[in-house]
């Protein structure tokens, strides 16, 4: 494979680390939390594709119809009865609380699924590859890099266009007076986690018809998402989209000069970034 | 005399171990305005605090229509017709001046009250109707915090040292408002520093010192020098 | 030294007597048992430190621990080191990995600096598994010849490597009460109650996490290098591992009680409990800890011994100053 050619498979994959980040900067925009275990619901969501794909029958893209909203609602379920009770001054109760449930997830597929890996098969639109400038590009990847522009462009007219968007920001500034408006903040911080979580499912399909994976897949999700986050910068979608670029190239880069070397590169130019641009490449102007 | 619009009934309320309030009573009636004064750390923002629900509050300590309201979320009550303007304005960030009102308006009850008619009420935030909310002065974020309260078609508000932090010219062109606010229907509670602007602005005052009613009646019946004696605790 | 430190400091001095003597008269599994706990307890003590008084929620402490196992090995099957003299090279090694990494993540706002410290582990440990003279993702073992240098017999090594762990689990315990007590301690309690009248009385945020970070990696490097000493083996797996070296302290501190020395103890004591009781349902005791860790989260965030404190008014190692 040309360096050309794994710059581009670098770009596309940086698509799906975007849609990875998405959800997770969603929420820390919002209430200022990182789930710790989104990897690991990213992971619970494409073994509920499975189970719905072998169920049903259906196309794992058509699954989505009903993984989405589950994830949804577990998403919300998850927000109301559980971390609303941790929320507040202390960053430590809702980090741990999501640790413990990185673990639970964990260790609960492993005994339900067994650690075999696994995977979602989409037909032919797996192997399926366009020819363009003398360089091939697969039809999948190609895919998930449109739907996460898609899911940028959404997110982005929902944070700053809507209602719901309106009610995010406002809570997010001051949850007090966000109350005596008449929003009421533990709804809206269970509507930003249904969201994340709706995300979450998109791209569990995504990955898990692109590659295997295994019980233990989550934390490395979480970590691309983070560094996509972090490289691009805090509060800006676009940007986070941009990160998401920069560590897919990063990783398909150094995959060219060793295998070993494919994940470490990206965690090296996150590094690097931090160290040069701690506010990332594109910080959010305010 | 009729039924009061929002009634206060032997309220104690504080923070944490702290009690801040001791048995305050008040009514405040249909289309009227209630002046609230004392010195600072009188009570009187922990009372709005209270009656809002962002402080302890029990179910009978506060009526609204006649129904007790001390069980209702803080968030429910811009629906049922109660607002306030916070001190210190509390304008969200994030948001631009129409987002503000809109916010409020889509979180508010409907009625006559719209962002556009808050725009005709003080022209200068239609100009700067896309500016961040807090890039505008005191005066205009002022005039935005009290047009948020408005949107939501409330029938009390709950103003809180609205004057505190501006210029007097400003503080003028603020309280204009006040008669067209009134006018429209809406009956308000005032805290407000200047004791003399609040006895002519209002129907009927109350006077907290140390958490506890120390003075109440009809504004015309308090003398200037009264008013501040009670202020002081005197 | 006031009344109640010397009372700790005796309390101490005869625990750490009589499980010194422990060879004597205990079996060779419990040796093992006592070693592992103490080791344990170091891990849960040095992560309260961190994230229950200097607010830093780390769960990238395995970067350490793995450090301080390969300089270890490394120091021995390289330059011929003797293992003993190994464990404080180990200590400054993952003290100087925490000295380039601070800098770095404490940059990260708030939560993400604990998935900075996840990122900064994993890139310890790609780094290992890639170099092949260190037996790559398959890691090495110790040679009979340096096994040998411990000391003569298998009985005598077996004891030796007792009485480091021992010696680094007391000394941990003994230390952070110790610097708990100090001067700097009382900027650490101040940070831990709250972090911005903290920064306001003058104590200096920064510079106190940077110490506490730097001090917290150079001793777990330290139990690391034992831990492995022990094992004889290693490898990137079982030297970074997320499971073994942080998530189990994480939820050994939250049970016990973080934010007290006591509650790190009593977790760890608790976990060890839980282990032998469900140790034929495989992967289950895991789930509970997470579970339970949760429940502590959600109820009662002083864990265990925070509900001991408030019932009964016990303060086993007292670090207030207030009654004295």
């Amino acid at each position: 494979m040309g360096i050309a050619e794994a710059i581009v498979q670098g770009v596309l994959l940086g698509g799906l680390y975007a849609i990875f980040a998405a959800g997770l900067s969603l929420v820390f925009g919002v209430m200022r939390l990182v789930n710790i275990a989104h990897g690991d619901f990213i992971v619970l969501a494409a073994y509920i594709a499975l189970m719905v794909v072998s169920l049903t029958g259906l196309h794992p893209f058509a699954s989505l119809l009903i993984v989405v909203p589950l994830m949804a609602l577990i998403g919300y379920g998850l927000q109301r009865f559980v971390l609303e009770r941790t929320l507040g001054e202390d960053l430590l109760p809702p980090i741990l609380v999501t640790f413990g449930c990185a673990v639970i997830i964990q260790n609960a597929l492993s005994a339900l699924f067994s650690t075999d890996a696994q995977r979602l098969s989409a037909g032919s639109i797996e192997t399926d590859s366009l020819q363009v400038a003398g360089l091939s590009i697969g039809v999948l990847p190609l895919l998930t890099f449109a739907i996460a522009v898609a899911i940028i462009a959404a997110l982005e007219f929902v944070f700053f266009r809507s209602r719901i968007g309106r009610a995010f920001r406002a809570t997010s500034d001051d949850p007090e007076t966000a109350q005596i408006v008449g929003v009421s903040t533990k709804h809206v911080f269970g509507l930003a986690m249904a969201l994340s979580f709706g995300v979450m499912a998109i791209a569990a399909v995504l990955l898990a018809a692109r590659s295997s994976f295994d019980p233990f897949s989550g934390p490395a999700r979480l970590i691309y998402g983070f560094e996509a986050v972090i490289i691009g910068g805090l509060g800006n979608l676009w940007g986070t989209l941009a990160g998401g670029i920069v560590l897919g190239i990063a990783q398909t880069l150094g995959a060219q000069i060793s295998p070993s070397f494919q994940i470490l590169a990206g965690h090296l130019v996150f590094f690097v970034v931090l160290a040069l641009k701690p506010r990332g490449l594109f910080p959010r102007m305010d | 005399m009729a039924e009061p619009l929002l009634s206060v009934k032997d309220l104690s309320s504080g923070y944490g171990d702290f009690q801040a309030l001791f048995g305050v009573s008040l009514e405040l009636q249909e289309n009227a305005i209630l002046g609230l004064v004392g010195a600072n750390g009188a009570g009187k923002s922990t009372l709005f605090k209270a009656i809002l629900g962002l402080l302890p509050r029990a179910r009978d300590m506060v009526n609204f229509r006649g129904k007790p309201i001390g069980n209702v979320k803080t968030e429910d009550l811009s629906r049922l017709g109660i607002v306030m303007v916070p001190e210190g304005r509390k304008l969200f960030r994030s948001l631009s001046v129409e987002e503000n009102l809109q916010l409020a308006a889509e979180y508010g009850r409907k009625g006559e009250w719209t962002p556009d008619r808050v725009f005709e009420l003080f022209p200068i935030l239609g100009q700067r109707r896309r500016q961040a909310a807090t890039s505008l002065s005191g005066g205009q974020q002022q005039m935005v915090a009290i047009g948020r309260a408005l949107v939501a078609n409330p029938d009390v508000i709950l103003f809180d040292e609205i004057s505190l932090g501006l210029a007097p010219i400003v503080v003028n062109d603020v309280y204009a408002a006040m008669p067209q606010i009134n006018a429209s229907g809406i009956s308000a509670i005032v805290v407000e520093q200047d004791v003399d602007r609040v006895r002519k602005l209002s129907h009927s005052l109350v006077c907290l010192n140390e958490g506890r009613v120390v003075l109440s009646g009809p504004s015309q019946d308090f003398t200037k020098a009264q008013l501040t004696a009670a202020y002081f605790g005197e | 030294m006031s009344k109640s430190a010397l009372r700790v400091a005796i309390g101490l001095t005869v625990i750490t007597a009589i499980l010194a003597a422990a060879p004597w008269f205990a079996g060779r599994a419990d040796l093992r048992l006592i070693g592992e706990i103490m080791s344990y307890m170091a891990l849960a003590i040095l992560w309260n430190l961190l994230a229950g008084y200097a607010g830093l929620v780390s769960v990238g402490q395995q970067a350490f621990v793995g450090l301080g196992g390969y300089c270890l090995f490394i120091c021995v099957i390289w330059f011929d080191f003797p293992p003993l003299a190994a464990v404080p090279l180990a200590a400054l090694v993952a003290g100087a990995a925490g000295a380039i990494f601070a800098p770095l993540l404490f940059r990260l706002e708030g939560a993400y600096f604990a998935v900075g410290t996840w990122v900064a582990a994993e890139t310890v440990a790609l780094i290992f598994a890639a170099i092949p003279s260190l037996g790559a993702g398959a890691g090495m073992s110790l040679p009979t010849a340096a096994v040998k240098a411990i000391a003569s017999s298998r009985e005598l090594r077996e004891w030796t490597v007792y009485w480091l762990l021992l010696a680094i689990g007391m000394g941990v315990l003994g230390g952070v009460y110790l610097l708990i007590r100090s001067k700097a301690g009382l900027a650490l309690m101040a940070l831990r109650d709250n972090p911005t009248a903290a920064g306001s009385l003058g104590v200096d945020i920064w510079w106190t996490r940077f110490w506490t970070y730097l001090g917290v990696a150079a001793a777990t490097g330290a139990v690391g290098s034992v831990i492995f000493l022990q094992k004889l083996r290693i490898s990137p797996d079982a030297g970074f591992s997320l499971n073994d070296w942080t998530a189990i302290v994480i939820f050994m501190v939250v049970i016990g009680g973080i934010g007290r020395i006591e509650g790190a103890i009593v977790g760890t004591l608790i976990y060890f409990l839980l282990r032998e009781l469900l140790v034929d349902y495989g992967t289950i005791y895991l789930i509970v800890l997470g579970l339970a860790g949760i429940l502590v989260m959600m109820f009662s965030r002083s864990g265990l011994w925070g509900i001991v404190e408030r019932r009964l008014g016990w303060s086993l190692l007292p670090t207030r100053r207030l009654r004295e």
